[in-house]
């Protein structure tokens, strides 16, 4: 009899990914390409991930050049590399132990790198205080997110703990709530016409309302702009939720690693804290929040290096101390991660050697994704059953399908979800890999598929070719 | 938003209390990062600004981070890494060609090609399948799979997950883990956090830090009243105390397992750090084999490593990775979906495993350079090994055990009763009070023996043996005269 046959029940009770065999499926096929196997297509496109790397985006090269210098600082003593990466790739040597990216930091991060983060943050919200003592670098923003979770998370109580996620949300932040033992309570975000989607109050009240009875909800999480929905806040909104957040007593959790993914032409993105600054007290004085950040995305989208922070505001001095030793415990955050957040935040600058590269490299990526969005989302809408909503942020576009109801019944006879069923399909015989909207949650009877746009132009252009002849083929196959 | 608001105005009126906060992370110590590192780090800022002190740097012996106390990175490993990270200097002829060959190895099993994609939570398949050859070589052709092969941030970060895997349960059913006293509070803090029994079996601090089956079954027995004991965790070489277990030890380790029905955690991250004349690695799987079928079918089991240790000491790039023995699919699909949240391990650190586990053959042209610099930095650590407990067991009121391996000394303080009331009065625990003193009088950062647990009645601190020669020699004196001074003051 195996020991492992008692095992957490947390851990058994989160739900596994609806994706895991489409996911299997998509690197048997890679697989086979790989050794020569025919098909109707010679690679995969895969746009299921939000990783622009994985589809052909280029890293950035000043990034790139300061990391390899750090890594190997004879480079700096070379001619291989521009005067400005050496000074910086030295500098930031000057800050790690004994010169060596290898080196141990402290808990929270280089502290030089994270005073430079609170100096990011008071610049991008317009001067609101930053103290680096509320800043933690961790191994993406996934890892510190999960940490104050468990702060707030009492696995033993009774009622359990809620988190309230809205609807569709990316399904890891769902999966670490119910590892750790508390519930998740979704609000439904709303899909107006033409809009594109928007979180709306009153759903925040209606979540709240039917969780009386099953948990005692303690945090609201919010991610904006929005995974998958693409949708940015105003800040008439972000207030909103930080009135219900205060009224309510909910802990304010606000994902914010797509806060440099804009591509809505008048869109502005403004941070949660900045808000609750310029709310004024009481707001500013007392709702408790944690902001997350990430080099995953935008235009660094660093996802491998695993880096990220939390910068947490109004929360208790005694609570602090006990988050600074969870933060310790585990370690440092890789040091090339940490670098990487430094030059996100520290980009080269006019007149610096490094500038005219970096301004093009990142000019070039920000107008093929504003491209990307405009061309993808005319080639959708022009095909029958198909919807795609303005979206203003964030890497995926998660376009509505109007299936017949002959693949809806098809889907149900091989037992699985209809955009499932439609995923599995535009796999095999297109080899494009998209992900299913039933993967995110969504009201019943709509079905979405949801794919990055962060891609290059050619792999886009390569994608709607076969997204458009497949879609034209399913809606005629089952019409 | 005045700086009081930002950091918190006190507990009334707050959503998240000390009283509502989650009661296990109260309970979490982590002392190799705790207050008397703070306040090293406080110190040291303030001799950065001027502030005479009876020193002139602090040193601080208390956290293996070998690089931090001078070590040199391999050069070998810092080339590969850079071509991954610019693949650019690929055309340029600075770099050797057995560094370029690797790199494009690496660089093509990643996304786009790039080491910033995510990999498969589970880590990158090649890497994986490296990683499985490695085990094989160094167990004598023990077969390794892949698929058992998980990688991960630092090995700390696998430990964690299987222990979240294995702890439920409540009451007296709750999950008991049997961890060492003495031991390296990762454990102990992770038990606290999951809200595990800790269930500790003492090292024989008179035979070398041995581990005595005995013992371990005296904890056992004991524990079987209040809690369900399922995991056995071993470190070895042993942190903080460097013992190397023998093979018959192991043999014997195993067999208690068995027969009790435990989960082994093999914690080998220091398996290349051996210096003891006479001791050598056995890894717990090779032994487990070696012992039969009847073992290695049926005893489930998890050993861990990582790139932060042994002659690389990498601590910054949190590569490590943990094999899998003889777990239930449906266990190991539980266990792919907990890793799952992580998302992935960062991916230079898996470059960098890689390259550990497939090191410059001898045909090679970074060979003989590589080998050089390994050869040093073990050689260097052998001989400061030796240095510190010869050192240490000159002084009275020191006894010190010899560092058989790992990369730390634990030696045992004798500290006067007016030393220990002193303490009392200041409200410390005393080998917290006699760190406190060194570091202040002396700018030397140790860790007290009570955040690694020891014997009641008994102090010990412990001290990594990493500065490099010379500065170690100075750091062993200071040590040796302020143990005199204190002695003498509380006498």
């Amino acid at each position: 009899m195996s020991v492992l046959q008692q095992i957490s029940p947390n851990v058994r009770n989160t739900k596994p990914s609806e994706c895991t065999v489409l996911l299997r499926r998509s690197s048997q096929i890679k697989e086979e390409l790989r050794r020569g196997v025919r098909r109707a297509y010679e690679k995969v496109i895969d746009v299921y991930w939000g990783d622009s790397h994985q589809t052909g985006v280029k890293p950035l090269s000043f990034v790139r050049q300061v990391l390899a210098a750090c890594v190997y600082p004879e480079l700096i003593n070379s001619d291989k590399l521009p005067v400005d990466v050496k000074q910086r790739a030295q500098s930031l040597l000057r800050e790690c132990a004994r010169g060596s990216v290898g080196s141990c930091t402290a808990a929270a991060g280089v502290p030089e790198i994270v005073h430079r983060i609170s100096e990011f943050i008071m610049k991008r919200d317009g001067g609101a205080p930053s103290y680096p003592e509320n800043i933690y670098i961790s191994p993406g923003s996934q890892w510190s997110l999960m940490n104050i979770l468990k702060v707030l998370v009492n696995s033993e109580a009774s009622p359990r703990t809620g988190v309230l996620t809205p609807v569709p949300c990316y399904p890891v932040t769902n999966l670490s709530i119910t590892a750790l033992g508390a519930v998740v309570v979704p609000y439904y975000l709303s899909e107006g016409q033409g809009q594109g989607w928007q979180l709306q109050v009153h759903e925040l009240h209606q979540a709240l309302e039917s969780a009386k009875e099953t948990c005692n909800p303690t945090a609201l999480y919010v991610i904006n702009p929005g995974n998958p929905s693409g949708h940015i806040q105003r800040r008439k909104s972000i207030q909103e939720v930080i009135q219900f957040a205060s009224e309510k007593r909910l802990f304010l959790l606000a994902d914010e690693v797509y806060q440099d993914c804009i591509h809505g032409e008048k869109s502005e993105f403004v941070s949660y804290k900045r808000v609750l600054a310029e709310m004024g007290p009481p707001f500013s004085d007392t709702v408790e929040l944690a902001s997350f950040h990430s080099v995953s995305k935008g235009i660094m989208g660093e996802c491998g290096l695993r880096s990220g922070y939390v910068e947490l505001v109004n929360v208790d001095p005694a609570v602090m101390k006990h988050i600074h030793i969870l933060f310790s415990k585990d370690g440092c955050a890789p040091v090339l991660g940490q670098i990487a957040l430094d030059l996100m935040m520290n980009p080269p600058q006019p007149g610096d050697p490094s500038h005219p590269l970096y301004h093009m490299e990142t000019q070039h990526i920000r107008t093929t994704w504003v491209h990307n969005v405009k061309r993808v989302c005319e080639v959708i809408n022009s095909l029958p059953g198909f919807c795609c909503q303005p979206t203003e942020g964030g890497s995926f576009l998660l376009p509505r399908l109007y299936l017949p109801p002959k693949a809806i019944q098809k889907a149900q006879e091989v037992g699985m979800q209809p955009d499932m069923f439609y995923c599995v399909k535009l796999l095999e015989e297109a080899g494009v890999l998209v992900s299913p909207g039933c993967e995110y949650g969504q009201k019943p009877g709509t079905h979405y598929i949801r794919f990055c746009i962060t891609t290059p132009e050619d792999i886009r252009e390569e994608f709607l070719k076969r997204l458009t002849s497949f879609h034209v083929q399913f809606m005629k196959d089952f019409s | 938003m005045s700086q009081e608001a930002v950091n918190g105005v006190p507990s009334r009126g707050k959503v998240l209390t000390m009283d509502n906060m989650n009661p296990n992370l109260k309970r979490i110590e982590y002392a190799v990062r705790g207050v008397l590192v703070q306040r090293a780090m406080q110190i040291e800022k303030e001799l950065n600004e001027g502030v005479k002190k009876p020193f002139k740097e602090v040193i601080k012996a208390n956290i293996g981070d070998a690089h931090a106390m001078g070590q040199k990175p391999i050069t070998f490993f810092r080339q590969v890494l850079a071509l991954c990270m610019y693949p650019e200097l690929l055309d340029d002829n600075m770099f050797p060609e057995d560094a370029k060959k690797r790199a494009r190895r690496i660089l093509k099993a990643c996304g786009g090609q790039s080491i910033g994609a995510y990999s498969a939570s589970q880590g990158i398949e090649c890497i994986r399948q490296d990683v499985a050859h490695y085990i094989e070589r160094r167990d004598g052709g023990i077969p390794s799979n892949p698929d058992n092969i998980y990688l991960s941030t630092g090995a700390s970060d696998a430990i964690v997950t299987m222990l979240k895997l294995l702890v439920c349960g409540e009451g007296r059913d709750r999950t008991g883990v049997m961890i060492s006293i003495p031991q390296y509070p990762l454990y102990s803090a992770t038990l606290a956090e999951l809200g595990a029994v800790q269930i500790s079996y003492y090292l024989d601090e008179e035979n070398c830090w041995s581990l005595d089956v005995k013992e371990l079954r005296r904890a056992l027995n004991a524990a079987r009243q209040h809690c369900n004991p399922r995991v056995l965790c071993i470190i070895n070489p042993g942190n903080p105390t460097g013992q190397v277990q023998s093979r018959q030890c192991i043999e014997d380790v195993i067999r208690f397992a068995k027969e009790e029905h435990l989960f082994l955690m093999a914690d080998e991250v220091y398996q290349d750090n051996v210096y003891a004349e006479g001791c050598k690695f056995h890894s717990f799987k090779k032994v487990l084999f070696e012992m039969g079928p009847e073992y290695s079918s049926t005893m489930e089991m998890a050993s861990f490593h990582s790139t932060s240790k042994c002659y690389m000491g990498e601590c910054g790039f949190r590569g490590g990775y943990m094999e899998v023995i003889n777990l239930d699919p449906e266990v190991k699909f539980q266990l792919t979906k907990l890793v799952s949240v992580r998302l992935c391990p960062p991916v230079p650190g898996q470059a960098l495993l890689d390259l550990v586990v497939n090191p410059p053959q001898p045909s090679e042209p970074s060979y003989a350079t590589f080998m050089k610099e390994r050869t040093a930095v073990l050689a260097a650590l052998a001989e400061k090994a030796r240095l510190t407990e010869e050192t240490f067991n000159t002084v009275p009121g020191i006894t010190c055990n010899p560092v058989q391996g790992a990369m730390y000394t634990f030696p045992r303080i004798t500290l006067p009763q007016k030393a220990i009331d002193k303490a009392k009065e200041e409200g410390q625990v005393p080998d917290m009070y006699y760190c406190i003193r060194l570091l202040e009088e002396e700018g030397i950062c140790l860790v007290p023996g009570s955040g690694f647990g020891q014997r009641k009645g008994t102090f010990h601190f412990r001290m990594t043996i990493l500065p490099p020669t010379e500065k170690l020699k100075v750091v062993l004196q200071k040590i040796r005269d302020f143990h005199l001074r204190f002695t003498q003051e509380f006498s």
